[in-house]
Parts: structure tokens; sequence; C-alpha cells
């Protein structure tokens, strides 16, 4: 099993991705800067860390969703790559256009980092099959702008869909729906603001985001 | 010719932080301020033959990344 991590500019978990990766999976893990332009071969898992990519400029992810690699990022998220973006990975996806909607400042103005509950909203997902039967599992929030807004439209057909994967169960920021984390329409693609990457060992506090690593690994 | 892009989030997206200037004002003694909206000005120099085509040109930049238009609406300025 093989792994990447995508190290932006101002990337902050991208150790913490590699080192979560490796403990809870076992696969190897290769880091790949921003301005690659080509991806390591035989990825079964890409994954964009939380961080303030290129210091937020302009939008959070914004500038980070052109760097040369995304072009790779979008490429083999089409082939099929279980591809998952955490926190400024999930601003990233919204703002490469590989997952709807967007996040906004949160809504009381704070930057909120503390562990949260969440609803395992979709159990079928590549991402969420190792939970099994459990419906709530923990992990960490770290974020200002982790405020989930779609317009009414993408909101009633994401949730038709299934394509919302966590909720919030005490919604930390205000994000439509308590929507935490959702998938593409494939289902290939997972971008959660919650750090799986925080919560992969008991020691941590939960060892949820192992599962996650694990399930997405398994369906690869 | 220099261009300027004014970027809001679009009515009815929650904007925080107007939320929070507006507030402010009210505690400030402007009771009658409401509405407030905190956006950003993005200026620059454009080299172009004519103002219709700077304007297609300075759209598209809004499009591709100046703006999120999931989120923010722009207006255009050439002058």
């Amino acid at each position: 099993m093989k792994a990447a991590v995508i190290v932006f500019p101002g990337s902050n978990c991208d150790r913490d991705c590699k080192v979560a990766i490796e403990r809870s999976t076992g696969a190897a893990v290769e880091m790949v800067w921003h301005a690659e332009t080509a991806l390591p071969s035989g990825l079964d898992l890409i994954v964009l860390p939380g961080g303030f990519s290129y210091g937020d400029y302009l939008r959070c992810g914004a500038m980070a969703a052109l760097s040369p690699v995304m072009a790779e990022v979008k490429a083999a998220a089409e082939r099929g790559v279980a591809t998952v973006g955490i926190c400024n990975g999930f601003q990233v996806l919204c703002e490469a256009g590989m997952l709807p909607g967007a996040l906004l400042r949160n809504e009381q103005l704070k930057y909120v980092c503390k562990a949260v509950d969440l609803e395992v909203a979709n159990a079928q997902t590549r991402f969420t099959a190792g939970f099994g039967d459990r419906r709530q599992v923990t992990m960490t929030v770290g974020n200002g702008e982790g405020n989930f807004f779609a317009d009414a439209e993408t909101l009633a057909r994401i949730e038709g869909e299934g394509q919302v994967v966590f909720r919030y169960v005490n919604n930390p920021n205000g994000s439509t729906d308590a929507i935490a984390g959702i998938v593409n329409g494939r289902g290939n693609v997972l971008g959660l603001m919650p750090h799986p990457d925080r919560a992969f060992e008991a020691e941590l506090g939960s060892a949820d985001g192992a599962i996650l690593f694990q399930s997405a690994l398994a369906s690869a | 010719m220099r261009a300027k892009v004014h970027v809001f989030l679009k009515p009815g997206v929650l904007d925080v932080q107007g939320k929070a200037v507006e507030n402010a004002l009210h505690g400030l003694g402007w009771a009658g301020v409401e509405g407030v909206r905190v956006g950003k000005t993005i200026e620059f120099d454009l080299k172009s033959a004519n103002a219709a085509e700077a304007e297609a040109e300075v759209k598209q930049m809004c499009e591709k990344l100046l703006a999120n238009t999931v989120i923010e609406s722009y207006r255009v300025e050439l002058a």
C-alpha cells in the first residue's frame, strides 16, 4: 500500500499525516512538494493536509488549488484514487472544484480547537466502512474557517445523494446542516474539517482517525 | 489600464465579519447602521488594447481566481 501527502508552503499537518497513516495502516508514505508535476506511481491514497497553505492568501486554499501538483491530484482522483483533504486540505479540494461548497469564516468568529463528536452520516463510503455499526466517532477540529456552506440546490443534491459523510453532534462553527465532511459524487474524494491525523491512537484521546485511513486503504 | 475588482460575499451568505463591525459601530453610538458587509478590493495595471477586451479578461480572472463564485460576487471597475 502506498500513500502520498501533498506538502504546500504553509502546510503544518503534513508530517502528522505521514505518521498517522504509517502507524495506522503500515502503508509507505511519500511526501510530495506542491511544485511537482508528477505523482509517485501506484498510489492508493492521496492526502491533502491541514495548515495554512500560502498563508491563506486571497482565500483559504485558493492559491494551493492552482499549484502544479493539483492537476496531477485531480487526474489521479478522476482515475479513482482515494483522495482525502483534511481541514485546509478540504478547503483546497473545494477551491479546486473537486468537492462542492465552500468553507466560510466560523459563525462566532473564533478559532475552534477541541475534540468533537461526529455522527457518521454515511457509513457506506469507502472511508467510513471500517466504522461498522458505529454511528458516532470522535476527532479533533482546529479551524477558523470551517463553516461549511453550499447553496440550497447543491445542499439538496449532496444530502439526497448521501454525500454528507460526517456531521457535528454539537456544531462548533455554524456549518450548514452541521456538515463536517462530504464526498464527491463518485465517492472517492473526501473532505473533512476534523483531523483524523490527530486521532489515530488512544493516547491522543481517540483512535477513530486510524479507522478512516485503514478504510481508505482497505478499499483501494 | 487600471483595474479595480471588488469582491464581497453574496447577499444571503452570512458575513460574520460584517456583523461584528456592525455591532462595534452600534456600540460606538451609530444605532442607524445596518447591513454592513466587509469585502476586499484588488487593484492592478493591465496592458490591454481596449476596455471591452480588458473587462472580459478581468472577468475571467475573477471566475478563475479572484473570487470564489460559490460564495462571492464581484464587480469590475476599469479606468
